[in-house]
């Protein structure tokens, strides 16, 4: 009787345990077309697809959930397999980037992982998800033999550096549109009829970028109507909203 | 009356950049410093185009722009 009331407790907190860290279960339920439909796995023979299943654990996550918090050591990379989960990073000052939202067929961690280190961002579910995860160890033995899921894994990881680009391009051209705007702002002619007259030069020092982001950006503002460049003149047509772009408080 | 680049007579070397990119040709050199041709002036200039500001090496020709609130 002992033994048979030990057995539930130690069945009890298992269970609780797989609970606190989101359910994990490792059984024959991890479907061969789940795994299909990630780029990771497209492509891949049914043999080759059961000498990988042995190796994925799924992973039930509630809405609001951290997956993986960034700085942590990466063990596995997850797969989507339904909903949302979002890949983002927080800044110094608390504000959150999102880097990219994983939907069923993308994967996330993936970058660290072979990069022997730590997680780099860190993933959020947005709904209720459930994911497959594949260790690191397991993962870089099935990549030793099986030369499509190497060749998916390159073809996918460079995508993920197009994606980062593109992000910093983004990122940094936001800030330079914010600056311009701000000095735009603050040049603006007084009630005096002063002028401060603005070269695009100027403006290139005094945002700390390359004169041609100025360009751009103007055009970009002017794109946004926000603003409407003529001839030596910058006429402001939106005050509140070039505000907003340069983060100054209405 | 029409705005012109501005010229700081003393920074222009007379290298001729400004002359090459200048699409409307309104620059010229008046002993190896850049002016702006009299009477045709930089009219044609409509848009402002800030290349030979651009290109100028030494920041010796400048389009400044003023910057207004819409009425
Ligand atoms: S702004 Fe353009 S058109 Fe006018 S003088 Fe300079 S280069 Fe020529
Ligand atoms: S580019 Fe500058 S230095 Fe050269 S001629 Fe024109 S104004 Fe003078």
């Amino acid at each position: 009787m002992k033994g048979g009331i030990e057995m539930i407790s130690s069945v009890c907190s298992a269970l609780l345990g797989n609970l606190e860290a989101g359910i994990i279960l490792n059984d024959m339920a991890v479907k061969a077309e789940s795994l299909q439909s990630n780029t990771y796995f497209s492509g891949l023979s049914p043999e080759e697809l059961v000498s990988i299943q042995k190796h994925i654990f799924e992973k039930a996550v509630t809405r609001g959930e951290i997956v993986i918090f960034e700085g942590e050591p990466a063990r596995a990379v997850y797969f989507v397999i339904s909903g949302v989960v979002k890949v983002f990073k927080t800044s110094s000052d608390g504000k959150e980037q999102i880097i990219y939202l994983a939907r069923p067929g993308d994967s996330f961690n993936d970058v660290p992982v072979f990069g022997e280190g730590l997680s780099l961002a860190s993933a959020e579910a947005m709904t209720q998800v459930v994911l497959y995860g594949m260790e690191k160890d397991d993962l870089e033995a099935s990549l030793r033999e099986l030369p499509k899921l190497a060749e998916n894994i390159l073809r996918l990881l460079s995508q993920r550096i197009e994606q980062m680009i593109s992000l910093v391009e983004d990122l940094s051209f936001r800030r330079v549109m914010g600056r311009v705007a701000k000095i735009l702002l603050e040049n603006v002619e007084d009630t005096n009829g002063q002028r401060h007259r603005l070269t695009q030069q100027d403006m290139a020092a005094m945002a700390g970028t390359a004169r041609e982001m100025i360009g751009r950006s103007l055009k970009l503002l002017e794109d946004e109507g926000k603003v409407r460049l003529e001839r030596n003149r910058v006429v402001i047509t939106d005050k509140e909203a070039l505000r907003e772009i340069a983060g100054v408080g209405i | 009356m029409t705005k012109m680049p501005e010229i700081d007579r003393d920074k222009c070397d007379g290298c001729g950049l400004c002359i090459e990119v200048c699409s409307c040709h309104v620059l010229v050199l008046v002993d190896n410093v850049v002016e702006v041709k009299e009477r045709i002036g930089c009219q044609q200039c409509s848009k402002w185009c800030t290349m030979c500001e651009m290109v100028c090496p030494v920041g010796a020709i400048q389009c400044p722009f003023d910057v207004i609130t819409e009425e």
